[in-house]
């Protein structure tokens, strides 16, 4: 009867919940086999589905960086992809870049150099520093500040930022990870 | 986020026949706009259909003597493509002026020309606004409006196209190829975004049963003279107030055809070729430029917050087509 009211109301049926959908996605270097509703997003899904919560929510619009994960190797704002469409992806999370108990040279360099105040932005600052060293396309400062312009830091701890990266750049050569 | 089913599409007749099938349904790629504007609840489909399988991932010749962009290749792959970067630099610098490196490396060639403007009303559900909900209103007219068209608005709604690739594109007198489920047909990029007149929420000619496979640039890229010129309230990763793709082809210092596209002044890039034709057999001075940049801006309304953009689009204008001509330094 209510059903009925309803459609009457709107002329659309209620759409009943769909069905979860089962997807695998290997998380550092951990095949995970998952099942979600559709709009779970691939942030949601880390930090409440399998309590990863290194991978921070800052803005949930794709504006602050704080969700910043690496897909395939990939930098890419977890919080704008759907996790049923990452399915068979292999995901990395700040929780997945030290070997053990030794740090990345990312993570390091963040420490040496004193990259964070407060920390919130951390993990997706150091992701996406990790996947823009992959890209290869930052030379110089400049270069450095405009790829990195998608991590917002609101204590404000961008000459550090820079510093960071920049040592892990002239460690590494520039040209990978 | 509103309650959908998903599902794969694996070829493209099959995207095709299933959107034609389903109801409220969309196609997602990259996914950087539609999730936002579904967390916001302005975009509420019933189902999603994930067509990021689809075989349209390909940079490739075209028989023009061009370029063919498949659809789903990344903006970040695009910008940095070898071939892209030689022969088509002012496409390279529009998409990397836009949004981050996190988001080029999801958004994709089809979807950017298909995001939705940044209007605040339009994202915000409690206001009036004719292009989220037809027949309400517009609220940005006389409201907020610092963002807003100086060009081709209408009563109805005084939105702005947020893309910046589109304005390259636009200029480059590209092509988009579609598909629908009467087949395939070509859409030229100045002709593929709208004016709002009576009906601003029909963004584009892109049919709702038909869906993006390519774009073809042409054999003309314009690499010796062009820049993309991005005017906004900070350096990096925001949309523009005023932006102008500018492109020459010249003789010495006369100039023998002239593309300016502009972004951030109108409901779809804005050209003028009117104008444009106006620089043909001009030699390349900030005088000829002032003329060309009058008679593009020739007729532009502000609405309070926004008249500011009507000088610098002119300022703009001269400005890119000096470094165009390598008069001035690119910025």
């Amino acid at each position: 009867m209510q059903n009925q009211t309803e459609k009457a109301i709107t002329g659309i049926a209620p759409v009943p919940p769909p069905e979860k959908i089962p997807l695998t996605l290997k998380i550092n270097g951990v095949e995970t086999k998952l099942e979600l509703a559709p709009w779970v997003s691939l942030l949601d899904a880390l930090r409440e589905y399998l309590h990863l919560t290194g991978t921070k929510k800052g803005c949930d619009h794709g504006q602050c960086g704080a969700c910043t994960v690496l897909v395939n190797g990939i930098r890419i704002n977890s919080c704008m992809t759907l996790a049923v469409m990452e399915d068979g992806n292999e995901i990395t999370t700040i929780e997945g870049l030290a070997i053990g108990e030794e740090l990345h040279p990312m993570q390091t360099a963040f420490i040496e150099h004193d990259a964070y105040q407060c920390g919130y932005c951390t993990p997706g600052q150091i992701c996406s520093a990790v996947g823009l060293l992959a890209e290869g396309k930052a030379k110089t400062a400049d270069d450095i500040r405009e790829l990195m312009s998608g991590n917002i830091c609101r204590c404000g701890a961008y000459t550090n930022i820079l510093t960071a990266v920049q040592s892990v750049m002239q460690q590494k050569g520039g040209s990978h990870a | 986020m509103h309650s959908f089913s998903y599902t794969r599409a694996l070829e493209v007749e099959t995207a095709v026949q299933e959107k034609a099938a389903g109801t409220k349904a969309k196609f997602i790629a990259g996914g950087t706009n539609l999730t936002d504007l579904m967390k916001a609840e302005v975009e509420k489909p019933l189902q999603l259909i994930d067509i990021r399988r689809l075989p349209l991932k390909n940079i490739e010749e075209n028989t023009e003597g061009g370029l063919r962009l498949g659809a789903l290749v990344t903006n970040a792959d695009t910008a940095y493509h070898e071939q892209i970067e030689i022969r088509y630099p002012l496409l390279a610098k529009a998409i990397l002026a836009g949004a981050s490196a996190q988001l080029r490396n999801m958004a994709t060639n089809g979807g950017n020309p298909l995001q939705r403007t940044r209007c605040y009303y339009f994202y915000d559900t409690a206001t009036a606004c004719n292009k989220r909900e037809p027949g309400t209103g517009c609220s940005a007219i006389n409201g907020f409006n610092r963002i807003h068209a100086i060009l081709g608005a209408s009563e109805s709604c005084i939105a702005v196209h947020p893309s910046d690739m589109a304005v390259a594109l636009t200029a480059l007198d590209a092509k988009l190829n579609v598909s629908g489920p009467h087949g395939e047909r070509v859409i030229s990029f100045p002709d593929f975004h709208r004016l709002p007149g009576d009906t601003p929420h029909i963004d584009t000619n892109l049919q709702t049963d038909e869906i993006i496979t390519s774009i073809d640039l042409p054999a003309k890229g314009f690499a010796e003279h062009h820049t993309y010129l991005k005017i906004r309230d900070r350096e990096s990763y925001a949309f523009a107030l005023v932006s102008v793709a500018a492109a020459l082809e010249m003789d010495g210092t006369i100039i023998q055809e002239a593309r300016i596209a502009l972004g951030g002044v109108a409901h779809k890039p804005w050209r003028n070729t009117e104008a444009e034709n106006l620089l043909k057999g001009k030699e390349a001075s900030a005088e000829n430029f002032k003329l060309v940049a009058e008679a593009i801006i020739n007729g532009a309304q502000g609405y309070g917050h926004n008249n500011f953009k009507i000088e610098l689009a002119k300022r703009a204008i001269v400005r890119a087509l000096l470094q165009a001509a390598n008069m001035e330094e690119k910025s």
